[in-house]
């Protein structure tokens, strides 16, 4: 009988206790499993109470107070609000996912009862499909309309297609048929501004002109850029990664997923990449694809009202982002596992791929660059590679490591004289220099003023017979009669030469511009930054070792696998190559960054030379530093992020890291039917303690339950405005069954609704490696302590992230939020 | 309010310069007739490379899939017969589609949107507080810009509790003070005290 009220009322917090667990404080010991330890004379005194009331019980029908409570307790809603978190708190994790199995207990057990019913629970068990599918067509839709709009708006800066205003360069002269091998681009239907303004194409007249006009251009669109996101949404500015980490570790941040963040997001990331700032769109589509996710996740209950099965939704949507932004879908989904996502069951995976798999289909069938690849860089090889390239490979995995180690020290320094200092104060100011240096500098060199995804994708392709750019203008010493497929190894021409210097010079450009650039208050993503600078040096390497195998051809090494004539190193290879071992420097990425360029290449033979590259990437950088870039953000931001991958090596106990210390005031605990209205609230304004524990009474400190303050302070308002005879001194009880109280004393409150009856608790002599364990594993927020029965005091996520900051000789002052 | 003296030049001047650019391009976009037939949305591309006397070229030509080779397309074909094969074997051709309806209606959707957005900033920027200025007076602008801040844990319940009344008339009004706050307190996180994304 007792346990079916348990259960009509909806109790969501006695999940963990048996449900026939009854009201008594007796059945309560016992269940709490072994950790009291019993002082017979208090609880015989204990137990005498709950007899007593245990009689008053039995009564259903009566004149005194407590039965016409128990009347009205049948009665008793939820209430509106309670179970909600405040911005910029942490979520916990058990409670939302008991909500969630009450809720589907709850459905099923109805769903016999109709066919209404039945459809409900059908219903529930779709919405999670329908969730993903809307969002992996959302993100595709988007990443097609971000794709189009970019390279518009990109070949805007140099002129403009008069036939057709809505074609860029390469659309413009996609059916003209003036191009020629050498020009592929030249065609009469695009203008180029100085040929509008001025009315003629060369001459040192128009280069000057079109340089204006490049400036002009770049700063326009960065100022609007930045104005749009200042004035819509300020959230909307960085990449979002470090952010949607934090959030999906159980983080709250109110808007960062909301529909004004995802318009501006999608507007201004066209903008900014449109501008020619050294930024990549990755990081942002993530962003963009998670706030698809989130706002489709709204039109379901049972994803909109339970924050853990939203960051389900949350983790498919990443995948997807990733997936369209790289046209790698099982690489999306590595990325979401090993990268974004917190908690990642193997359901998620499941609807990952899925939603990954959909995206990516939306922006097939969008085809936006009109030959049916997803990405603008994709590009098939099939030369073999030899086993002494590894060593030129381990070397540019050592470079993309030193250099992923010195990006995150500089760019971390750098962001945090922006957040410290009088700089900060100009972010639009910061926006406009920033693009008006990179235009400056990048118009003169051709390898930066172009998009850097077509850089990418030239230093990517290898000079064939088809080629005519200026990186494959060897000398051809064979004449043209034997049918060739492979060239062989030549000698470079001077267009090689010159190449090789622009090449350099952009390297250092890049390498320089980046630093400053990511972290500036408009979308900036840094994969593709990454990958070009990787791909860069690649090159260049590739090159050098090309020239070394055909002027030394008779040294060993080249002599063993190197015929003359014979085609033997391909510099697009050490290019690829090159930008993963960038990024997986920067990113400390792993396995999801293999896929994503095995994916990008379309081929496995190229595995071991990129595993080779990447591994050594990620050693040389984690000898400079465990953090990857994102990590970093995370820990100069100061977000509650504990992180899963590092260790807790320390030897610390529980008792040293909770709170109260020695010397800090008593902790703030509430009893269970001793306090008044009154002095609830007075607790509730004086201290700024998220939660409190309630105890039995001031003398014996045993443990009820944990009551959090936002959920008191709601029921305290809604108590006031729906119930009756609520007085500032009427009793607050967080039992089953009201105290006794004169009779003249106003009506008391019941708060047993909001009251976690089954908090974690550790002893205080349980070990700190433990308890972060717990944490980990579990997703708690707080942990009580308790010492011999009694509780002691209190360890949130907080207090472990401040101890492993003092652990590891960092300010511990530097975690903010709660 | 959001930007302060010298900068709201800058703005004017900038805004003044890039929103009639956008507004032409968008109208000329629209007027533009659209001769673009969905034949010339196709093409196979044959790229021969340079052959004993001849430069490289390229070709394009409007042609089926499985028409697209180097004998179909290569015209008027500048070797002699016996050359042909050799010529055509070194040619690379390629089928390509492109949706030129998609693009077009892409690009005026994002710069439709784009001009919505101008314009509605502007108007939050530097009419809005212009007009409220006549209609209502200093006192009342004042009385808007401190509310939030505080803290009070009382104040946030009645905040959750309350969001359902409100009559139709004023819940536009509502709606969007309310979006103005939120912005503003992001503004003052992510702008001001560099609280989050530094």
């Amino acid at each position: 009988m007792e346990s079916e009220q348990l259960f009509h009322r909806g109790y969501y917090r006695n999940s963990y206790n048996s449900i026939t667990s009854a009201s008594s404080d007796e059945e309560l010991l016992d269940g709490a499993g072994g950790i009291m330890d019993f002082h017979t004379s208090e609880d015989d005194n204990l137990l005498d109470g709950d007899v007593s009331s245990g009689t008053n019980y039995t009564m259903t029908n009566g004149g005194n107070i407590n039965s016409s409570t128990h009347l009205l307790d049948f009665l008793d809603e939820p209430i509106p609000g309670v179970g909600t978190y405040d911005d910029f708190h942490t979520i916990d994790w058990v409670r939302e996912k008991c909500k969630d199995r009450e809720r589907h207990r709850k459905i099923n057990s109805k769903k016999k009862e109709s066919a209404w019913e039945f459809t409900k629970s059908l219903y529930d068990a779709w919405s999670g499909w329908l969730v993903v599918t809307l969002t992996g067509l959302a993100s595709g839709a988007l990443a097609g309309l971000i794709d189009i709009a970019a390279d518009w708006m990109n070949d805007l800066k140099e002129g403009i297609c008069l036939s057709a205003l809505w074609f860029n360069h390469e659309q413009c002269c996609w059916g003209s048929n003036e191009t020629t091998f050498e020009e592929r681009d030249k065609c009469p239907q695009w203008k180029s501004w100085a040929e509008l303004i001025l009315g003629q194409a060369e001459g040192p007249g128009s280069y000057i002109m079109n340089y204006i006009m490049y400036i002009y251009w770049a700063l326009a669109f960065a100022f609007l850029a930045v104005c749009l996101v200042k004035v819509f949404a300020p959230y909307a500015c960085g990449s979002g990664i470090p952010e949607i980490k934090t959030i999906l570790s159980g983080f709250i941040i109110r808007g960062y997923l909301g529909k004004w963040t995802l318009m501006i997001k999608t507007i201004t990331l066209v903008l900014a990449v449109a501008s020619g700032l050294s930024l990549g769109k990755e990081g942002p589509l993530v962003h963009v694809a998670c706030c698809c996710g989130n706002i489709f996740s709204y039109l379901f209950p049972k994803y909109s009202k339970n924050e853990a099965k939203k960051r389900e939704v949350l983790s498919a949507a990443s995948a997807a982002g990733v997936s369209v932004a790289f046209g790698a879908p099982i690489g999306g989904v590595l990325f979401s596992l090993e990268e974004v996502s917190y908690y990642f069951p193997l359901k998620t995976l499941w609807r990952s791929f899925f939603a990954a798999l959909v995206a990516a289909f939306v922006l097939r069938s969008i085809n936006p660059f009109g030959n049916s690849r997803l990405v603008l860089f994709y590009v098939e090889y099939h030369t073999p590679w030899y086993l002494f390239e590894l060593i030129p490979f381990i070397l540019l995995g050592v470079f993309g490591g030193l250099w992923g180690a010195f990006f995150i020290r500089t760019n971390i320094a750098w962001c945090r004289r922006r957040k410290s200092t009088r700089f900060g104060k100009y972010p639009v100011l910061e926006v406009i220099a920033v693009a008006a240096i990179t235009a400056v500098v990048a118009f003169p060199n051709p390898y930066t003023r172009q998009n850097t995804s077509e850089l990418i994708k030239e230093l990517f392709t290898d000079c064939g017979p088809l080629e005519s750019s200026a990186l494959c203008q060897y000398h051809n010493e064979m004449n043209g009669s034997k049918v060739v497929d492979d060239v062989p190894d030549r000698p470079a021409g001077p267009g090689v030469y010159s190449a090789m210097w622009q090449l350099s010079l952009a390297l250092i450009f890049k390498i320089i511009m980046t630093i400053f650039t990511f972290g500036i208050k408009v979308p900036s993503g840094l994969f593709i930054p990454s990958m070009a600078i990787g791909a860069i040096a690649g090159r260049i390497v590739g090159i050098a070792v090309e020239q070394l195998a055909y002027y030394h051809h008779d040294w060993f090494v080249f002599k063993e696998w190197c015929e003359v004539g014979a085609d033997c190193i391909t510099p697009g290879l050490y290019a690829m190559v090159g930008a993963a071992a960038c990024l997986g420097g920067v990113t400390r990425m792993t396995v999801s960054l293999v896929v994503i360029v095995f994916e990008l290449t379309g081929g496995l033979e190229y595995i071991v030379p990129l595993m080779a590259a990447i591994m050594t990437s990620k050693w040389v950088g984690d000898a400079f530093g465990r953090e990857g870039i994102y990590e970093a953000h995370i820990r100069l931001n100061g977000y509650p992020f504990l992180d899963a991958k590092e260790e807790f090596t320390h030897t610390t106990l529980a008792s040293e890291v909770m709170r109260p210390r020695r010397n800090e005031s008593p902790l703030a605990v509430l009893t269970q039917d001793s306090m008044t209205v009154e002095e609830l609230e007075a607790v509730i304004n004086e201290t700024s303690y998220n939660g409190f524990p309630v105890i039995v009474s001031k003398e014996s400190q045993r443990l009820v339950g944990f009551a959090l303050r936002r959920d008191i302070t709601i029921a305290l308002e809604n108590a006031r405005r729906k119930q009756e005879g609520i007085m500032r001194t009427s009793r607050v009880y967080f039992t089953q069954h009201a105290p006794s109280l004169p009779a003249d004393s106003p009506r008391p409150l019941k708060l047993r609704s909001i009251l976690d009856m089954s908090p974690f608790t550790v002893t205080d002599h349980t070990p700190m490696e433990i308890v972060v364990d717990i944490f980990r594993k579990l997703g708690l927020r707080q942990c009580l302590v308790t010492h011999n029965g009694r509780l002691l005091g209190v360890i949130t996520k907080k207090d472990i992230l401040r101890h492993m900051a003092q652990m590891a000789n960092l300010d511990p002052e530097s975690i903010m939020f709660n | 309010m959001v930007f302060a003296g010298g900068g709201s030049r800058l703005t004017h001047l900038s805004l003044e310069l890039s929103l009639p650019c956008l507004a032409t391009l968008l109208l000329l976009l629209l007027l533009q007739p659209s001769d673009a037939k969905n034949s010339e949305d196709v093409r196979c591309k044959c790229i021969c490379p340079p052959y004993k006397e001849n430069f490289g070229h390229i070709y394009k030509k409007n042609v089926s899939q499985k028409d697209c080779d180097c004998l179909h397309v290569v015209e008027p074909m500048p070797v002699p017969g016996p050359d042909v094969e050799a010529y055509c074997l070194r040619c690379e051709c390629k089928y390509e589609e492109r949706s030129s309806v998609t693009i077009k209606a892409t690009i005026i959707i994002y710069l439709s949107i784009l001009g919505l957005l101008l314009l509605y900033m502007v108007y939050l920027t530097l009419l809005e507080p212009f007009l409220k200025r006549r209609l209502f007076g200093h006192s009342q602008m004042l009385q808007n810009e401190d509310d939030v801040g505080d803290h009070q844990p009382f104040a946030n319940a009645h905040d959750v509790l309350s969001r359902s009344r409100a009559n139709v008339l004023n819940k536009v009004e509502y709606a969007q003070q309310r979006w103005k706050r939120q912005v503003q307190e992001q503004r003052k996180s992510v702008f001001d005290r560099h609280v989050v994304l530094s």
